[in-house]
């Protein structure tokens, strides 16, 4: 079972040593993180996605609860929250498939934002499962980097209504 | 005034009166400042038991023990100490040197990042890089190591942190932070449902753990039980919640417990867990305890709760405070005669029975023998190994302690704590109870104790093995013993008159009362080794 962890912490040197450590100490396994800034400087949010049975997604939550330098922990499906994700991949092109490459980045709504003669640099910003597709479609194609930022998430409006 | 007078005069407005530690350059501005204030220093022989000897303190005090080593080596070295405390939930406050801020990542001589390496053993840890920092956080490390699940905190202080100088000190009155408020006051609501289940219940039982006496719920507790004749049962942690005679006590629980007691908390309907993990060693299958009864779990830390077994009714708090709220409420309940009637034949059916070697020391009957020759408020530490199992089994609480490393297990620890517990009440008669493994993991602390004249009582079973390993290779690997040999032990002797020792050695049974009187007679340091038959088992 897939679950997203929108962790508030504190803003200081080493707090993502100690929630990494502690998905590493307890065994939990870390699918995505993505850490940035808040409106308030002091406070970071942290994205993690995680899977495992029940027990362990409680267990996690609690863990994390007791953390000190964590201020809120909050915890949510993939199905009622707002997910993205930004990929950067770059492929190897030549004149044989550069129509081809053109129309799928046509097609998932993914830009060129670099070209050389032969190489170019493909940006998407999507849901995780478009992301995927775009990656699967590329394979036919020879990629030669890629970049993920991890899922970013937040609970959906409707849910912050209730 | 600089970083480390702030450091010491903090500690003096916390009410530290012990430090225990070991010396060196990074944390010699605080041993400095040290010198102009009341604060007893203690010179323990390695940082390990420096932390240990904390925690021994920390456990007669309620209050958080405190140590103080230097960079890198010192840091590392109190490793074991800390993660020994963490793993008991035992307060402490550990300080530990640092290089220069401006040399902190150039891997200079005797830099360890030591908030890194404890990272995972500690309530929390703080690298002060800021002087003015340093009231509010020692502020803060003792309230951290102190409520909630209780443990250890470290602050990392470098050397230029403690000579720089501190504008307006100030001890601040009260902490302030957002992100820690534990809970104390348990849930009327689940509290109420608990009452209910009484109600209905016909053969209730606690399972008493460490929780219990680091909230000093005991008291409470012991009150409901003997109230409603409740029967109580222990975890190694939890030995002494009940006086080991009373009436309502069955006994401690574990694949290294009593048959008995294990027995009573299976068949019980209402099983109380209070301040317990349930951790493998005390219910190695935690689908028992749920078949067939309510099991309902109470402790402070709410990750506890649901990590090794799912309870049908959870309270999260304090364990005095809950138990105070308990014996605060009116209920009805059955009366449980035939229950305690139930529990009491299986108490009889189930004592173990061992056949002692007469030719050696039977620590079974020696321990029970010797409690019975120990004060009432005597203070007991037993060490890791079959010792600990048989000091378990067969010691005697009447209105003193019981402690050990039960969560770390950590060879060597009882030396150093019952130190530390003498340092805290030196009225107190404190014995240590040791292998002759353990012994010489902690022996350098003989010169501790004589330096600074503190009487300790130490006892060694020797028999010449790592007898817990040994047994354990002998059930599994048949006797292919490896590494379990401890032939080249010291002469005992010799040792102890080395550090000017009272020394006595019983070899059998046969005299033992009269040594064991002689050993306790007078508040002095002494060693008595025992000769155990080495073929011992504690099963």
């Amino acid at each position: 079972m897939k679950r997203i962890y929108s962790v508030l912490v504190e803003n200081r040197s080493g707090v993502l040593m100690k929630v990494a450590g502690l998905f590493c100490r307890r065994g939990f396994n870390i699918d995505s993180l993505a850490v940035g800034e808040t409106d308030d400087p002091k406070v970071s949010c942290m994205t993690i996605v995680s899977s495992g049975d029940e027990r362990t997604i409680e267990q996690i939550e609690k863990q994390l609860n007791k953390k000190l330098d964590v201020i809120k922990v909050k915890t949510f499906d993939e199905k009622i929250s707002v997910t993205r994700e930004l990929m950067l991949v770059k492929v190897k092109y030549n004149k044989n498939n550069r129509r081809d490459i053109m129309e799928i980045c046509d097609i998932l709504k993914a830009n060129i934002v670099d070209m050389s003669k032969h190489f170019m640099v493909i940006q998407i910003c999507d849901r995780p499962d478009k992301i995927e597709i775009l990656l699967n479609m590329l394979k036919e194609v020879s990629i030669v980097e890629v970049a993920r930022t991890g899922v970013l998430a937040l609970q959906k409006c409707s849910e912050t209504d209730k | 005034m600089n970083g480390a007078d702030a450091l010491v005069k903090c500690l003096t407005e916390e009410g530290v009166d012990t430090v225990f530690g070991y010396p060196g350059v990074a944390i010699c501005p605080f041993y400095n400042s040290i010198l102009d204030s009341d604060i007893r220093t203690v010179l323990i022989r390695t940082e390990q038991n420096a932390a240990h000897a904390a925690s021994g303190m920390a456990r007669m005090t309620g209050k958080p023990g405190v140590c103080a080593v230097t960079s890198g080596p010192g840091a590392t070295n109190v490793i074991t100490g800390i993660a020994t405390a963490f793993a008991d939930s035992i307060p402490l406050v550990c300080i530990t040197g640092q290089v220069s801020t401006n040399l902190i990542g150039c891997d200079v001589f005797q830099e360890a990042d030591i908030t890194g390496a404890v990272e995972s053993f500690v309530k929390y840890s703080y690298l002060v890089k800021d002087v003015n920092d340093i009231p509010r956080i020692v502020k803060e490390a003792f309230h951290i190591a102190n409520t909630g699940r209780k443990g250890p905190v470290l602050i990392d202080v470098p050397i230029d942190v403690q000579n720089a100088t501190i504008r307006n000190f100030k001890y601040p009155e009260e902490v302030k932070l957002r992100t820690y408020k534990p809970t104390v006051k348990g849930n009327m609501a689940q509290i109420k449902k608990v009452l209910a289940e009484f109600s209905k219940a016909k053969k209730p039982i606690i399972c008493a753990g460490g929780g219990v006496l680091l909230s000093e719920a005991q008291f409470e507790i012991r009150k409901f039980a003997e109230k409603y004749n409740i029967p109580v049962v222990s975890t190694m942690m939890g030995i002494g919640v009940m006086p080991t005679e009373h009436p309502m006590y069955f006994g401690m629980v574990g694949n290294n417990g009593k048959p008995y007691a294990n027995k009573a908390m299976n068949e019980s309907d209402l099983l109380i867990m209070v301040g317990a993990r349930v951790a493998d060693r005390a219910v190695n299958q935690p689908d028992l305890i749920t078949k067939g009864k309510v099991l309902v779990h109470i402790d402070v830390d709410p990750a506890e709760i649901g990590k090794n077994v799912g309870p049908h009714i959870p309270i999260v708090g304090d364990c005095k405070s809950i138990f105070e709220d308990i014996n605060g409420s009116e209920f009805e309940c059955n009366d449980f005669k035939a229950w305690i009637d139930e529990l009491n034949t299986y108490k009889k059916d189930l004592a173990v029975v061992r056949k002692p070697n007469p030719k050696y020391v039977d620590p079974a009957a020696f321990i029970d023998m010797l409690s019975k020759n120990m004060k009432d408020d005597a203070v007991y530490v037993a060490d890791v190994g079959q010792n600990q199992i048989w000091s378990c089994s067969y010691h005697i609480v009447k209105d003193g302690r019981f402690m050990t490393s039960g969560g770390m297990g950590t060879m060597g620890y009882s030396i150093p704590a019952a130190m530390g517990v003498k340092c805290a009440c030196p009225d107190k008669q404190v014995v240590a109870v040791c292998g002759d493994g353990a012994f010489q993991m902690s022996m350098c602390e003989l010169a501790t104790m004589r330096q600074h004249d503190i009487n300790v009582k130490i006892i060694v079973l020797t028999n010449n093995y790592l007898g817990m390993v040994r047994e354990y290779q002998h059930y599994t690997y048949k006797d292919a013993y490896s590494v379990v040999d401890l032939s080249g032990n010291p002469d005992l002797e010799k040792l102890s008159s080395a550090y000017d020792m009272k020394f006595l050695r019983l070899k059998d049974m046969k005299d033992a009362e009269k040594v064991i009187k002689e050993f306790l007679k007078k508040d002095e340091s002494a060693l008595l080794e025992c000769l155990i038959d080495p073929m011992d088992t504690v099963k």
